[in-house]
């Protein structure tokens, strides 16, 4: 039974209108089921009727596809006006015949019911408006308003069922609005007669905070996610941030970027960041994050890549002065259309909202590297754990994206330096943590990477200098006292300094003394073989003087015995 | 299309028909409202579709009003609104039948086959003779 159910399911391989909005497609993969009827309920002021408007509108203007917006409840001049604040010309779309527009009243005060009657009227209605434009799709929102309007509920019933029919039979792409009921998905249970796509829009606010979500409550024949999706609706109409990217499937880049500072991409193994992975730079305040950031974005620019700034404490000029003083010239990449930096406090929105705007700014800017600074503004429009999860969000689309993303954290004075408040930590493939140590009557910056994945890096603290040419790193003095930095460890490089020198000349004298004593070795040699040079010779004279003797004494005997023929 | 921006032709045409069978303006119309039940004025519309018995069964029941009612002051126009479907807009008609009491003021609607004969003289204002 099952297996049957399954296998009429693929057959019926729902064909699908796109409706163009932003992330709606990617979630139900590929829009609403054409030629059928679909559900959009909700809460008063979820935005059922805006979707429906820019399904229709996208229709007309992407997809060649005519549409047809019936309205029981907002008259066209509220609606024209609606839409317009979401960048539709809806009289535009009329004029052209796009677009046709009927606004269906049904005042409970001016009817008398006094018969049978039936709902033909509409029905005459719909097919005209379909036939003057060329309808493919059709909008009615909220239908369920007859249900006020009209008493006799039984015969809306059917009719409304004929109705659905009879846009199916026509082929039309329909989307029906319903106002959530109690315990309901509609007051009036529209849900029974559409049941190929139900989608529910919910408006809540947390903490004072208001999300707006979208849930897939049913789509016949697809596959389809039942998470609530985060949406928002503003001047660029609607849009639902897909969450396709929590798979963790992203392809990890080999490619390596610079940090911008370069003893820094010396610690990293030589060579800097992965390209596609999250940077997260640490610290208190005044600890060199943005300027750290700033070096990042920069090295970015230099590359010829684009880069995405948002600053949640500082504007954009102010950025720019500040980065200046440390020999950052940010401007110019600005001017270059290289560097785009934003400039805005978080909690002017939601959280959602916020990292949704985020996102779609930064899809539509297409950057190579990201910076956001600093993240940790974002907690005080969300809790922890909402934080988190669309951090997460943002992080994996922004990897998939092969983006490189630079988050600052500011972590409160008191707090361990390395519990970073939103938790973010774990995403974070590189983590810099810079402090920064008092000793010694001042206050030095000092920076280490507590972690660096598929890297070998440097453990070493080093003292982060913020100097008018940039950003430089020095080794740190690590002494009995503990590490040393700033005018502590001038100092100490002062000492180093004179015990060298020190040493240095004890070795030189001990040289001295060596190629003395040697000297004198060899003086001593020469004398030596002088002397004996002189003995050498007079022996040898002796010698020979001997020998001369002898032989002389050989030959006398010689001659005296062949002088007395003596017989040997 | 803009729906209700549209003035169809045959819209036109009925409403200077309608005109000159209304005799005059607006303030005129409210005048004779004033002037009493007998000497008021009915202009009738009823939307049908087609010849449906329903619809068949309203124009019955609606002329036998009028004749035993409203005899020699009513002005009753029938719409088949599949024939002209834009005047279903124009008028706001959802449902069939529809009769519309367009005079006198105010406006209402009747929907259904009129079978209720007793709502529509009450909805109309009619004083029944004893």
């Amino acid at each position: 039974m099952q297996q049957g159910k399954q296998r009429a399911y693929e057959e019926l391989r729902l064909e699908k209108s796109p409706t163009g909005i932003r992330g709606f497609d990617e979630i139900t993969q590929g829009g609403l089921p054409r030629g059928r009827t679909a559900l959009v309920t909700g809460g008063p002021g979820t935005g059922k009727t805006m979707l429906a408007m820019e399904f229709l509108v996208k229709g007309a203007t992407e997809f060649g596809e005519p549409g047809v917006f019936v309205s029981f409840e907002e008259t066209q001049d509220e609606l024209i006006a609606n839409s317009a604040s979401l960048g539709f010309s809806l009289p535009d779309l009329c004029d052209s015949n796009r677009m046709y527009m009927d606004y269906v009243r049904v005042e409970r005060s001016e009817i008398e019911e006094t018969g049978e009657y039936d709902l033909e009227g509409l029905f005459v209605r719909l097919s005209h408006a379909i036939n003057t434009v060329g309808a493919k799709r059709l909008v009615l929102d909220t239908i369920e308003t007859l249900f006020s309007g009209l008493s006799n509920a039984s015969i809306l019933r059917a009719e409304l069922r004929r109705l659905f029919r009879w846009l199916k039979d026509k082929g039309m792409t329909t989307i029906v609005t319903g106002e959530r009921g109690a315990n309901s998905l509609t007051r009036e249970g529209l849900e029974e007669y559409v049941s190929d796509c139900v989608i529910l829009l919910d408006h809540r606010v947390t903490e004072q905070v208001s999300t707006r979500r979208l849930r897939v409550v049913k789509y016949r024949g697809t596959e389809h996610g039942t998470n609530e999706y985060p949406f928002l609706i503003s001047e660029r109409g609607f849009m639902v941030l897909p969450i396709t990217s929590m798979k963790l499937d992203y392809a990890a880049a080999e490619e390596r970027i610079s940090s911008g500072i370069p003893r820094l991409d010396a610690m990293l193994g030589g060579k800097g960041f992965y390209r596609g992975s999250l940077v997260l730079v640490s610290g208190t305040a005044g600890t060199g994050k943005t300027s750290t950031a700033a070096a990042f974005a920069d090295a970015a620019c230099r590359r010829g890549e684009r880069c995405m700034y948002f600053a949640f404490e500082e504007s954009a000029q102010q950025v720019i002065r500040n980065m200046r003083s440390i020999g950052l010239d940010l401007s110019r990449w600005v001017k270059k259309g290289l560097l785009k930096i934003v400039g805005q406090r978080p909690t002017v929105h939601g959280l959602e909202h916020h990292l949704m705007t985020l996102q779609f700014m930064i899809d539509d800017y297409d950057p190579a590297a990201v910076v956001v600074d600093p993240v940790t503004n974002l907690t005080q429009v969300g809790t922890i754990t909402d934080v988190r999860a669309t951090l997460a969000r943002l992080v994996d689309h922004l990897k998939g994206r092969k983006v490189t993303i630079l988050f600052t954290s500011l972590t409160p004075g008191s707090a361990d330096a390395e519990m970073t408040d939103v938790g973010i930590s774990s995403l974070a493939d590189t983590w810099l943590k810079l402090q920064n140590l008092e000793s010694g009557g001042e206050r030095n910056r000092a920076i280490t990477i507590l972690k660096s994945r598929g890297m070998a890096h440097s453990n070493q603290v080093r003292e982060f200098l913020l100097t008018g040419e940039g950003i430089d790193l020095v080794d740190v003095y690590v002494g009995p006292e503990g590490v040393l930095t700033g005018s502590a460890r001038v100092s100490r490089e002062a000492d180093e300094k004179a015990r060298e020198a020190a040493l240095r000349l004890e070795i030189d004298r001990l040289e001295a003394d060596r190629r003395k004593r040697r000297a004198l070795l060899e003086e001593q040699i020469a004398r030596l073989r002088s002397e004996f040079e002189g003995e050498e010779k007079e022996l040898e004279g002796r010698i020979h003087l001997e020998t001369l003797k002898m032989e002389t004494m050989f030959q006398k005997r010689k001659e005296m015995g062949i002088s007395r023929k003596a017989d040997t | 299309m803009c729906g209700r921006c549209d003035r169809s032709p045959g819209k036109e045409k009925r409403e200077t028909m309608a005109k000159k069978n209304d005799s005059g303006s607006k303030t005129e119309e409210f005048e004779k409202a004033l002037q009493g039940d007998q000497a008021k004025r009915y202009v009738l519309r009823l939307y049908v579709t087609g010849s449906t018995p329903r619809s068949a069964r309203a124009i019955r029941n609606l002329r036998k009003i009028c004749e035993e009612h409203l005899q020699g002051r009513y002005e009753l126009e029938v719409i088949d609104i599949y024939q002209q479907p834009e005047l279903a807009q124009d008028a706001d008609i959802v449902v069939t039948p529809t009769l519309v009491k367009r005079l006198p003021l105010p406006l209402r609607k009747f929907i259904g086959d009129l079978s209720d004969m007793e709502q529509v003289l009450k909805g109309m204002d009619i004083t029944l003779k004893s």
